[in-house]
């Protein structure tokens, strides 16, 4: 079993290469990031949890060449791929976004463009090798934009969006593709936010909800899974309604 | 995150920001604005050790990545906030164990070793930091490696020194061989308090492990009475079978408005638990996390005792103090009804710990949790009274309650600490028990 994780030292995507790691002993763990000495650590902690091999990239994934390079040694390191996860994404401040244009731009960038681009790399891939699964973390944020974070909920969407119609493409080779959209997670990333206690959740158990959605081939992975019902709600609100409220 | 001690008491509002890597520290604001913090495990301390004089808190346990682990030796090298189930899951199927476990699985290595812990063998190997070889403090910006060689002050300081000398970073770990996942276990069932001390000094001979539960509300000539428990790692090679992950078989699904447990509902319990064990001691055969962490199969087993929370007492005796004490101890608790079916005995031995402030002496401890409640302040008073009297003392782990003059006493050493303390780290009880 060789699963590559891309965006690997984000609180999500560690959890479930060790979620992974209980449910595959043994398995080879490809890691790619921005940061190689959380990476090395990473790399020790599955190592001594039982994967069997670990290998390190450092991949800014705003850099598209870097990113096809990493994919093909990847390959050619382990031969083929049988689970990647796509972990990279920042949480932009809308407010700053809306007043910066330089960093909305980059914040767009980071959370869509260049992740769509790099999905078609791996798309290209796994079609290739006519197996594997691809899970891509995308948000809740992305069902309906709100105006408190309207630039990542529009970045979200896109990569829903994309990942639907990567799924129907995927279909046809045998790949599957599913789409995460956790709620609220205790991460680094959320670390500044006051959020409401009782809807956070740990990176474990969206982790578990995560690999055992992958595993059962499920589209959509809502983690944990009380958040369909959020946001079934907040999409059914009437758009007069909708409009006047501050969410 | 909002977060509060496993006993749900004294009430505080704590604000946690989540340690994620260590790397993180450094960019900390508390630190630079000269505000109090303190390191928070995965609270699992009942009391107010592990709350923050500020209400701003650091939790550790993002902080769980293996280091580094040696099967030759026998040693782990670990992140602070790793909780010892995680240790045990990855070495008990190689043939390794912790050579000291608390009653809880799920307490994190910084918080095993800030508190000192001790288990069910404190007279075979002492407690907790007895096998820590070396550890790594986050202080004044700069992280400490600290051993019996280097920077030994620092190093005894923060064995049992409650979080206050710096951030805990990592710890190495000795390990102790094991050759099967089960513990051979004999349960023996006693009719009275003497019978403990009997029952203990036979077993502690031949088991490494040995504990009782005591019946609160045993009355008159049944004072006392009680189960023991003592067991030793099976030694038979069957092979050790993959540890079920922390086996939450039961939840405690919500905090409900009152406690659960009172009068009635303690003393229907106990009188069934205790007529359930057989007369005659008998010999099983049990899994490490049965044996060890009971109560872990009943994940939040906290809430049963409402919203009020709970508070428990453990104190320990001297061995010359320790049986009439011990007698005075249950009469009182007795007497006034109160008290909770989780009440333990066992004797500590006289092995010494590197740390300043470590609980344990050579003598016996109790240990019982008392629902919240108005009548139990003077109860409380009243069994500090008996401990003072006995020379004996409580463990700051559990401790809600104990006055500044009695730590002081207990624990003399507690000025050093004071001196070697991070400044920017003060706890509620820490401020508490110096004022």
């Amino acid at each position: 079993m060789n699963i590559l994780v891309i965006g690997a030292t984000s609180a999500i995507a560690q959890a479930c290469a060790r979620e992974w790691l209980t449910i595959h002993p043994g398995c080879r763990l490809i890691l790619t990031g921005r940061d190689t000495n959380k990476l090395a650590s990473m790399q020790e902690d599955l190592l001594i949890r039982g994967a069997a091999e670990v290998d390190v990239f450092s991949l800014d994934i705003m850099d598209s060449e870097a990113c096809k390079t990493v994919i093909e040694s990847a390959v050619q390191k382990v031969g083929h791929l049988d689970r990647v996860l796509v972990a990279p994404g920042s949480l932009p401040d809308q407010q700053r976004c809306q007043a910066d244009e330089a960093y909305a731009a980059a914040q767009l960038s980071v959370n869509s463009t260049c992740l769509l681009l790099l999905l078609e790399q791996l798309a290209h891939q796994l079609e290739q090798q006519r197996h594997g699964r691809l899970v891509v973390i995308s948000s809740v944020a992305g069902d309906r934009g709100r105006m408190s974070n309207y630039f990542y909920g529009a970045a979200k969407a896109a990569v829903t969006a994309f990942c639907s119609g990567l799924m129907m493409r995927l279909e046809k080779s045998g790949v599957s593709v599913s789409v995460v959209k956790p709620g609220f997670v205790r991460t680094p990333m959320t670390a500044g936010l006051d959020l409401p206690q009782r809807l956070v959740a740990s990176p474990e158990a969206v982790a578990k909800a995560i690999v055992q959605g992958c595993e059962g081939n499920k589209a959509v992975i809502y983690a944990p899974g009380f958040w369909l019902l959020i946001m079934t709600v907040i999409r059914l609100i009437p758009t007069a309604i909708f409009r006047k409220l501050t969410l | 995150m909002k977060v509060e001690s496993w006993g749900k008491y004294p009430k505080s509002r704590q604000t946690g920001q989540c340690v994620h890597w260590p790397q993180e520290l450094i960019k900390k604001r508390w630190q630079a604005n000269g505000e109090m913090s303190l390191p928070f495990g995965n609270g699992r301390s009942y009391g107010d050790v592990c709350l923050s004089s500020s209400g701003q808190v650091l939790v550790m346990s993002g902080l769980n990545r293996f280091k580094a682990l040696d099967l030759q030796s026998g040693r782990v090298r670990v992140e602070a906030g790793m909780t010892l189930g995680d240790i045990l899951a990855v070495v008990e199927p190689k043939g390794w164990f912790l050579p000291v476990v608390p009653g809880t699985s799920q307490a994190t290595v910084g918080g095993a070793i800030a508190n000192d812990v001790h288990g069910k063998n404190h007279h075979v190997r002492g407690t907790f930091g007895c096998h820590v070889h070396r550890l790594w403090l986050w202080r004044d910006g700069r992280c400490i490696e600290c051993s019996t060689l280097q920077n030994p002050d620092l190093f005894a300081a923060t064995i049992g020194g409650l979080g206050l000398t710096g951030i805990i970073l990592e710890a190495e770990l000795a390990l102790v061989p094991v050759t099967s996942g089960c513990v051979e276990m004999i349960t023996h069932r006693f009719d009275r308090l003497s019978d403990f001390f009997d029952l203990a000094e036979r077993y502690d001979q031949s088991h490494e492990y040995g504990v009782a539960w005591v019946d609160c509300q045993g009355k008159a000539s049944s004072l006392g009475r009680g189960v023991y428990f003592a067991g030793n790692h099976a030694t038979d090679d069957v092979g050790i079978p993959a540890r079920k992950t922390a086996s939450k078989r039961y939840q405690i699904p919500f905090t409900p408005p009152l406690s659960l447990i009172n009068r009635l509902s303690l003393t229907a319990f106990n009188e069934i638990y205790w007529r359930s064990k057989p007369s005659k001691p008998v010999t099983s055969r049990v899994g490490c996390s049965e044996f060890f962490f009971p109560l872990d199969g009943i994940l939040n087993w906290n809430r049963l005792y409402g919203r009020e929370g709970f508070q428990q007492y453990q104190c320990v005796i001297p061995e010359d103090n320790a049986q009439d004490a011990m007698k005075d101890i249950l009469a009182a608790i007795s007497r006034s009804g109160m008290g909770s079916f989780l009440a333990v005995l066992k004797q500590c031995g006289n092995q010494d710990s590197p740390g300043l402030l470590s609980f344990p002496l050579k003598g016996t401890s109790l240990a019982l949790d008392f629902p919240c409640g108005r009548k139990l302040s003077s109860l409380f008073n009243h069994l500090d009274d008996i401990t003072r009297a006995a020379n004996g003392r409580l463990y700051p782990a559990k401790d809600a309650h104990m006055r500044a003059a009695d730590f002081q006493r207990a624990y003399p050493e507690w000025s050093t600490l004071e001196q070697l303390r991070d400044p920017s780290l003060e706890s509620l009880f820490w401020k508490r028990v110096t004022a």
